[in-house]
């Protein structure tokens, strides 16, 4: 398919409706909490009202004794000997010698009923030995601070850091000092970030059953049954191919949804039940308390600039808190923040650290909105300082296709200067401001993920299409994988059909994450379309008797290449596929691999807000999303992408932490309290989609989900600055900071 | 604890189920009854994704325990379409995307349609502080909103 010949497509970037549309407005559609089995008992979960404290005994006697209770598990159940990741996962799945966090399993139980698991729950005694704790990040490299876990820190720690940093970096080019030298301005400012929550509505939910031949299968609302599989496995100490894991429809993941939490809870009390399923739901606060929170960070930025806007070093370094685990995002921070600037003198230091919370997970561009709120907010600050447009600044800084990347690579195709230039051209930048209003803008930067990619598609003998896939549809990639494979084959978008499919049907496919779904599994699908298509051009060729290289495929027919080839009829899907039975059987395609060509994806937001004087409560009255699709396949859906990201970025900025006591429990563990926005809190968010076609996809997909939570945060800091003349450094900015600081004024 | 029976209306049906006096309507809908179309999504009424009507009145059925529900009529999403005939505000959340992973989408729907009941013509304004119950954490609510607005247009017109 030709790279520029977009113009000529009839399905893709088209809006039709999305084949699971009906199933989702009747109710009819399945979710996690929503599959049952035959002769199911419930789960529940123990958990640690401990910010961190030893485990003394665990004394379940009375619940085993309630009729019904058919078992219970805590982590003398499980495989010793795991190490690494493994090590981990089984750790945070149910804590061993010590409770790590507020909320940390500890024992789980089965039982005929759920309020009966729950009692039961209750029943079971822990006796504690409660040790002092650490919940923020700086605190929790100081000196004096807990160890959470002596020896967890990799080669990478220098001598002489506190035993909780276990992972450092340093990486960068060109000689920062001499940059900075060259500076007219120069400015250093330190940025802090709290912890938020994917605040998916859909609590985490399973049911699992694991019989005395030692074959287990999963149900589960997961972002990637593979990594269940292969998690969950893991923990348990069984081989991943015991296991078979089919993902239901599900309720929002944003990045949550990817690794294991209570699943394998529910497969060890199934196996210790007889083999009876076992079906867990967490409730809202176990998903604030226990499952995926983001990381926070306290970041130092240091930056030069020549009065006519040229930057000429930078240096960011970063400590952050991923729970009582390895695997903060500093790395992912540290190599977005600069991504959107051509730098040749830059520098970066990195710090991740343990502290008393959860173990951190995934959250839509991990690490990458920190590191924007910390840079472009000190861009912002810059341009104020030397008289500069902000837009401008990017404009003549930003990165374009070859250039290299901050952190390293050079860049493939890239649109961000055509992002920022629909930017100057939107009206909202005309749009009048009054008193106590202001105006922000702020660059955000995604790489992009391709991971391993396993698709199916098979003809069936009416000449529609069935497609299976591994990455779940959680934004409506079925719909855009359809459109893919009804313009490869040249048929109505109403007679493909995307299945996503359990682990036994197909091979590994990582989760639907890194914004890759509609990239990986839609370049797959059309690779496999291509081949089932070379087939029905070869059985047509067979009946014509001229070579296979003499049939092309248009417009949904086999046809002759060309006037010699022969004279013939073309020969419609429908036909080809009516006798395939008779030609020499069914007609499909497969297509596996780590699909190359991936697009980053820069975008640029613009926030008009108001700020009240009396309470410092922000109303956003105005927000604009520009972003590079590459290819928007379903229009809709891109926007919707690019709106659902923007509403999370705005709640990160002004509402949404993790609030802990003095005793490092979390205070807000319900929606009341972890507030995320609301229809109320928000204005209609316009979007603008630049298509700058990524090469390396049939149709120019980029992958769109994640750049868009990025620029939020700095966005709404730099407006509140041009509204009231403050400069917010620590989110969220929330009424009472917010008071305060412009009492402060 | 002994179970309690009950007698109620669900979406036009008579039913019948033993609801264990801490159950909540929610549960006695998705558990007894097969229901699962209404989501629990907090189970402290601040989410609305199991947002059903009671005797007309729009509730969060996870505040409500499933024995207050003897003698009454109960509406869920499971009755908003008419037989294969989608109701309006269904239709328009396909055609906008107003449903991205649409866990939410139940609860906002039964939630919608009782706003265009008391309201057929809202304004925005009165349409997002109506709907500041349901969350929906994919949307940021824009396409949702014009959804409502859209189909409250629509069904102006066939009532005129």
């Amino acid at each position: 398919m030709a790279k520029d010949g977009f113009e000529t497509l009839k399905l893709v970037g088209t809006r039709p409706n999305r084949p699971d549309g009906l199933d989702k407005v009747t109710g009819r559609a399945r979710y996690g909490a929503d599959f049952s089995l035959p002769g199911m008992l419930w789960g529940a979960v123990v958990r640690s009202p401990h910010a961190h404290a030893r485990i003394v005994k665990i004394d379940a006697t009375k619940a085993e004794a309630l009729d019904g209770v058919k078992a219970v598990i805590t982590r003398a159940d499980f495989p010793t000997g795991l190490t690494g990741e493994d090590w981990n996962l089984q750790e945070n799945t149910m804590a061993g010698e010590k409770a790590l966090y507020d909320g940390h399993a500890v024992a789980a139980v089965a039982a005929t009923s759920k309020l009966l698991a729950e009692q039961a729950a209750r029943l079971i005694e822990v006796t504690y030995e409660v040790l002092p704790h650490v919940i923020d990040v700086d605190a929790a490299m100081a000196e004096g601070a807990p160890v959470i876990r002596a020896g967890a820190a990799d080669a990478t720690v220098p001598e002489g850091l506190h035993p909780n940093v276990v992972r450092y970096m340093e990486f960068g080019r060109g000689d920062v000092d001499a940059g900075f030298a060259e500076a007219d301005l120069v400015m250093e400012r330190t940025y802090k970030t709290e912890a938020t929550h994917q605040g998916y509505i859909e609590p985490h939910a399973c049911v699992s059953k694991m019989g005395a031949d030692g074959k287990g299968e999963m149900w589960v609302c997961t972002q990637g049954h593979w990594y269940i599989r292969k998690m969950s496995a893991a923990v348990l100490g069984i081989e991943a191919s015991q296991l078979r894991v089919t993902p239901t429809e599900i309720g929002g993941g944003f990045g949550g949804k990817t690794t294991i939490f209570m699943e394998p809870l529910s497969l060890a009390l199934s196996k210790k039940a007889g083999g009876r399923p076992v079906k867990i739901v967490m409730s809202r606060s176990e998903v604030l308390r226990a499952t995926g929170p983001t990381a926070s960070a306290s970041m130092d930025v240091k930056i030069g600039m020549t009065k006519d806007g040229k930057i000429t070093a930078a240096r960011a370094e970063f400590r952050m808190q991923g729970g009582a685990f390895p695997g903060a995002p500093v790395d992912m921070a540290l190599y977005c923040c600069f991504a959107g600037y051509k730098l040749a003198n830059v520098h970066h230091v990195g710090y991740d650290v343990l502290a008393n919370r959860p173990k951190c997970a995934a959250y839509r561009a991990p690490g990458s909105p920190n590191g924007a709120f910390a840079v472009e907010s000190l861009v912002d600050e810059m341009c104020r300082k030397l008289g500069l447009d902000p837009v401008e600044v990017r404009l003549k800084n930003g990165v374009t296709t070859g250039d290299r990347a901050s952190y390293g690579p050079k860049f493939g195709s890239i649109g961000l200067t055509e992002v920022l230039e629909a930017v100057k051209a939107h009206p909202q930048l005309q749009a009048p401001l009054g008193e106590n209003q202001g105006r922000g803008f702020a660059v955000g930067y995604w790489f992009n993920h391709n991971g391993e990619t396993s698709v199916s598609m098979a003809i069936g003998e009416d000449g529609t299409a069935q497609v299976s896939v591994g990455t779940p549809d959680i934004g409506g990639s079925r719909a855009s994988i359809a459109l893919m494979v009804a313009e490869t084959l040249g048929i109505p978008y109403e007679d493909v059909g995307v299945n996503v499919v359990e682990t036994g049907a197909l091979g590994v496919n990582e989760p639907t994450h890194g914004s890759r779904a509609t990239f990986a599994s839609g370049k797959a699908a059309v690779e496999a379309t291509q081949a089932a298509i070379k087939e029905m051009c070869r059985r047509a060729a067979a009946e014509w008797d001229i070579d296979d290289e003499a049939v092309e495929w248009v417009n949904g027919a086999a046809q002759p290449a060309g006037p010699n080839a022969g004279k013939f009829p073309p020969m419609s899907i429908k036909e080809i596929a009516g006798k395939m039975g008779q030609t020499g059987g069914p007609i499909s395609g497969h297509h596996e691999s780590v699909p190359d060509g991936v697009g980053a994806s820069f975008g640029a937001h613009v926030v008009d807000l108001e700020v009240d004087p009396e309470t410092g409560r922000v109303t956003i009255l105005r927000y604009l999303v520009v972003q590079d699709a590459g290819r928007a396949i379903h229009p809709s859906y891109v926007e919707g992408q690019y709106q659902g990201g923007a509403a999370q970025g705005i709640g990160w900025a002004l509402n949404e932490e993790y609030v802990y006591d003095d005793k490092g429990r979390l205070s807000n563990t319900v929606f009341l309290d972890y507030r995320v926005p609301v229809a109320s809190d928000l204005p209609m968010i316009d979007t603008v989609i630049v298509e700058v076609p990524n090469p390396g996809h049939p149709f120019g997909v980029r992958g769109v989900g994640e750049t868009g939570i990025t620029p939020p945060l700095p966005a709404i800091a730099n407006a509140i600055h041009d509204a009231v003349g403050v400069r917010m450094t620590h989110l969220p900015i929330n009424p009472p900071k917010l008071l305060a600081a412009l009492k402060a004024r | 604890m002994t179970k309690v029976h009950v007698t109620t209306t669900v979406n036009g049906d008579t039913v019948e189920f033993l609801a264990d006096p801490r159950e909540t309507l929610l549960d006695c809908l998705r558990d007894h009854m097969g229901l699962t179309g209404s989501k629990e999504g907090c189970g402290t009424g601040d989410c609305g994704a199991c947002s059903v009507e009671l005797d007309g009145t729009l509730v969060c059925s996870c505040l409500v325990l499933g024995v207050e529900a003897e003698g009454k009529t109960v509406s869920t999403i499971e009755g908003m379409a008419n037989g294969s005939e989608l109701h309006p505000l269904q239709r328009k959340f396909i055609e906008h995307a107003a449903l991205q992973c649409g866990f939410c989408t139940p609860g906002i729907l039964v939630a919608a349609r009782k706003l265009l009941e008391v309201n057929p013509d809202p304004t925005e304004e009165e349409t997002r502080y109506w709907l500041a119950g349901n969350l929906c954490r994919c949307t940021g609510y824009d396409k949702i909103i014009r959804a409502v607005l859209d189909a409250a247009a629509e069904m102006r017109q066939e009532v005129a």
